[in-house]
């Protein structure tokens, strides 16, 4: 009968699975040394910069202090009577990021560039020594006095004599053609 | 909304008495059903004017508005924006209804005719309120 074999290696993972579950809501620091890291509360709304949400959940700034009140105080009559300064000031409460700074370019591909030349630039020194400490010496068959004597062995046997290797040495003048 | 077809009208003059208008006939929705009545343009735009013209509208309502209506693929017509803007002077919001404008230029995306043109279009409402253009509070540029 083929059945599912249920490995004890698949029953661990289910029941981990489930064990981590039961840690997770707490908070996911798992066994670190006192959980120093500070953890998003996700159950709040957040703030974004986001181009596509022009008007995160909440404002950037949620601590006012004493003069920003009286500024949202200030806003709730005529805005033609704030000052420019103003008018950037309450912006800059409600928003942390400007659409042109959220879409400023980061630069990124100078560094996604170097590392990867750098890396290339590592593999090739790895490659050289290699070569110096790592590859057994080169048979002999490669030596140019070898090589000299194998080609003279494939002409003295016509290899090829119609098209290929042969056919391209004159042997009346004993040279190639 | 503002559909790139009728960019072309633009382009023969900006100025206030239109030389052009939106075909009628264009029944283009916000969403592509295979079947059932089409929303027209000039219903789209009505309805989402009657939301933000809500005496009473709440902060959460405006957010949820406009992230909506940036979600979709236009540029929300003059007419939908006051009555944001206005929704924003109600909840004596100055710094949204800016952003709301920074919003409307980044969903020009490479048009970029239809910035220039719908603030010209909100010029009234914009110094009525007091709403400053991002390029006047010098955040257009980082």
């Amino acid at each position: 009968m083929e059945m599912l074999h249920l490995t004890a290696g698949r029953v661990a993972g289910l029941l981990s699975r489930r064990g981590v579950a039961v840690f997770s809501t707490s908070g996911v620091k798992m066994a670190s040394h006192g959980g120093v890291t500070e953890q998003t509360d996700m159950s709040v709304p957040l703030y974004c910069d986001r181009l596509d949400t022009p008007l995160p959940d909440r404002p950037y700034k949620d601590t006012l202090s004493a003069a920003d009140k009286s500024l949202k105080q200030k806003e709730k009559g005529p805005w033609n009577s704030l000052s420019k300064e103003e008018k950037l000031a309450l912006y800059r409460i409600m928003f942390n990021e400007t659409y042109a700074e959220m879409k400023k370019p980061t630069g990124e591909w100078k560094t996604v560039l170097g590392g990867i030349f750098f890396f290339i630039g590592f593999t090739g020194l790895v490659v050289l020594w290699q070569r110096y400490y790592v590859y057994p010496p080169h048979p002999r068959t490669l030596d140019d006095e070898w090589q000299a004597m194998q080609v003279k062995r494939m002409l003295d046997m016509r290899v090829n004599p119609v098209e290929g290797f042969s056919a391209k040495w004159d042997y009346e003048k004993g040279q190639w053609k | 909304y503002i559909n790139t077809r009728v960019l072309r009208g633009l382009q023969s003059g900006l100025s206030s008495d239109r030389l052009w208008s939106f075909s009628s006939t264009a029944s283009v929705a916000a969403r592509s059903y295979s079947h059932g009545k089409q929303e027209t343009d000039e219903e789209f735009d009505a309805r989402w004017v009657t939301y933000f013209n809500k005496p009473d509208i709440d902060a959460w309502e405006l957010r949820k508005g406009m992230n909506t209506l940036i979600g979709y693929d236009l540029v929300p017509e003059p007419k939908i924006l006051e009555a944001a803007l206005r929704a924003c002077r109600r909840l004596n919001d100055l710094a949204s209804a800016i952003r709301i404008l920074e919003a409307v230029k980044d969903k020009s995306g490479p048009h970029k005719e239809i910035y220039p043109y719908v603030l010209q279009e909100l010029r009234p409402t914009l110094s009525e309120l007091g709403i400053p253009t991002p390029e006047e509070l010098g955040i257009d540029k980082a």
